[in-house]
């Protein structure tokens, strides 16, 4: 699964370069409109690449995405005016971190499909209690959010961001990363061969919920207002799911690549053309799923493999 | 006290006879075919459009869509199978992965389904007026629309039942249902099976939603809340049970009539609770083998 598309000196030089562009790009006075941009392809990216974390090699479809981006965005929302920015996206993610741990705890013992449906139940239920407890209780719906001006939270989304993919790269590397992978093929030979799959997927899933989290809480000071519905919109579930699978699991860049591509579509076709987006989105899926098992990624490492077949042919 | 039993009993059967519709559907889908079809109640949707469009534009008869409804959408449903998951199906090296992919797909075409209704018809909440009429029924009222509804949920799902119990076709689903690649090795044409199983899944969605637009208002956003009814019901009567699904329609719209009748607000939060502590505690079903 790791095969190295590039060289590896190539891709860390170009990784520094793209890093140091993305660092000094506020000094250069950009467009808010760029700020904003990238912004939200960051956030794309780090709700990918954290579904990827715990998804791609267990093979667990997580749909509770949603679930962990709106507890960061409340979170957000519920403490932004008292406390310090830093504190309230650690806040954010932690929380998150641990309802992780709890609904992973108490459902990865489920077989595949009802993981699935269980987190998918959880953004809907946290959804509905909420909204009951805002409107029957409280007699508000929804909250405002503190502002915050747009450069300080592209570089907060960039901070996630690196230390995710950092995190990321490290879990692959590492013999937890290899255990992971030894779960999605056969759980069950890998808890004989001495893995504790349950503890080991609880705090995967865990990991994989607090950059979420992180995510949601500093994107709730983009919105100035919230409700439930805004908040644990089901939507976030799907979307890093379908990202992730377009741009490939098997290998770190996929998932970047998917969500860059589609959060620029989005910017690009959301306002105008609402419907013919998620017309796209959905038969991009299907298309996906049918014809690209390893995504873009796959597809790339496919012609490369062609073209060396083909050169060992020739000689 | 007698009377506010026997409404709240009422209305949850009255819900439960749609639910139980969509539910039969989704089990022959999941508990058949092993496709987890989370755009189930995109079907519903396309059924209550169709219904509302014939209605308001050529004034025809909600009953009588139902007739145009149900192969409209058996269409749409076998040739999705056929193009769609029964590639999945032979593709996938087991059935677990099967069942992620095809559920993937199934969101693929949640979005398309949704969206192009949304492109045609837009976001308005649309709806007619049929049979609003009150019937007392033992002192407590109700629309007529609704009893009407029961009673062709009722008549829809047992006819159906029947068709499974008694014709040789239905005999070759119940056995894809117990072991498809034995049922295969019998001489059950396997791919076609599953597919007319597919087929007749979204045909009762279809028809559910034809009867959902007599009684509720229409959008076309309305499919996943049904979808996940269908989702919980199938779960609770046991996968691959029809009779379990029947059952557990009502079952689940005597819950939802008594949390409504308790806190409004909390009817969908509950359904979710419900759901989840099962699947829990016993993820085989309430009903299951």
């Amino acid at each position: 699964m790791g095969r190295v598309i590039f060289h590896r000196s190539f891709v860390v030089g170009l990784l520094g370069l793209i890093l140091v562009l993305l660092v000094s790009l506020p000094l250069y006075h950009p467009s808010t409109y760029v700020l904003v941009l990238l912004t939200a392809i960051f956030m794309y990216i780090v709700l990918t690449l954290s579904w990827v974390i715990f998804s791609g090699p267990t093979g667990y479809i997580s749909l509770a995405s949603a679930a962990f981006f709106g507890v960061g965005i409340y979170t957000s929302a519920v403490f932004g005016k008292v406390i310090s920015l830093p504190l309230v996206i650690g806040i954010g993610a932690l929380a998150s971190f641990f309802l992780a741990l709890l609904v992973g705890a108490l459902t990865l013992r489920l077989r595949g499909i009802y993981f699935s449906i269980f987190t998918f139940g959880l953004v809907v239920l946290i959804q509905q209690l909420l909204l009951w407890w805002e409107v029957v209780k409280m007699h508000t719906r929804g909250r405002f959010v503190i502002v915050v001006n747009n450069t300080t939270i592209y570089y907060v989304m960039l901070i996630i961001l690196v230390v995710l993919m950092f995190t990321t790269y490290l879990i692959r590397r590492s013999k937890y990363g290899l255990a992971l992978q030894s779960i999605g093929e056969d759980e069950e030979a890998a808890a004989h061969s001495g893995i504790n799959t349950t503890v080991l997927k609880t705090i995967t899933f865990a990991i994989s919920a607090f950059f979420t989290g992180a995510a949601g809480s500093i994107m709730a000071t983009r919105w100035t207002y919230i409700d439930p519905y805004i908040a644990f919109n089901p939507l976030f579930s799907f979307l890093p799911v379908l990202m992730a699978i377009f741009g490939g699991i098997g290998h770190l860049f996929g998932p970047v690549l998917g969500a860059t591509i589609f959060g620029y579509l989005e910017e690009v076709l959301i306002t105008k053309f609402p419907y013919y987006y998620m017309l796209i989105f959905g038969t991009i899926l299907v298309i996906a799923i049918l014809y690209l098992p390893g995504g873009l990624v796959g597809l790339m490492q496919k012609w490369q493999k062609g073209d060396l077949a083909g050169q060992h042919g020739n000689s | 006290m007698g009377m506010t039993v026997l409404n709240v009993v009422i209305s949850g059967l009255l819900m439960g006879g749609i639910y139980a519709l969509i539910a039969m559907g989704l089990s022959l889908q999941y508990g058949v075919g092993r496709v987890f079809n989370i755009s189930h109640g995109e079907f519903i949707m396309v059924g209550a459009f169709f219904t509302w469009a014939l209605f308001s534009a050529f004034g025809v008869n909600p009953l009588v869509s139902l007739v145009i409804v149900g192969p409209v959408t058996f269409i749409i449903g076998f040739v999705l199978y056929r193009t769609i998951f029964s590639r999945l199906r032979i593709k996938s090296p087991s059935p677990a992965a099967f069942e992620g992919s095809s559920m993937l797909a199934a969101f693929g075409i949640l979005f398309i389904i949704q969206n192009i209704v949304l492109a045609i018809w837009g976001a308005n909440i649309r709806g007619y007026t049929y049979l609003a009429t009150g019937v007392n029924f033992g002192g407590a009222v109700f629309a007529a629309n609704r009893l009407v509804t029961l009673s062709f949920a009722i008549m829809i799902g047992l006819a159906f039942y029947i068709f499974l119990a008694h014709t040789r076709l239905g005999k070759a689903i119940r056995a894809a249902a117990q072991d498809p690649v034995t049922a295969g090795l019998m001489g059950v044409n396997i791919n076609l099976v599953l597919a007319l199983c597919f087929g007749f899944g979204a045909l009762m969605a279809g028809l559910a939603g034809t009867l959902v637009s007599m009684c509720y208002s229409v959008d076309a956003t309305m499919g996943l809340g049904y979808t996940i009814i269908a989702i919980i019901v199938v779960v609770l009567g046991g996968l691959g049970s029809i009779p379990g699904s029947f059952f557990g329609g009502f079952i689940l719209g005597l819950i939802g009539s008594i949390v409504t009748y308790i806190e409004p607000g909390l009817s969908l939060a509950a359904y979710y609770g419900i759901f989840m502590l099962l699947l829990i505690v016993r993820p085989a079903g309430i009903l299951g083998r």
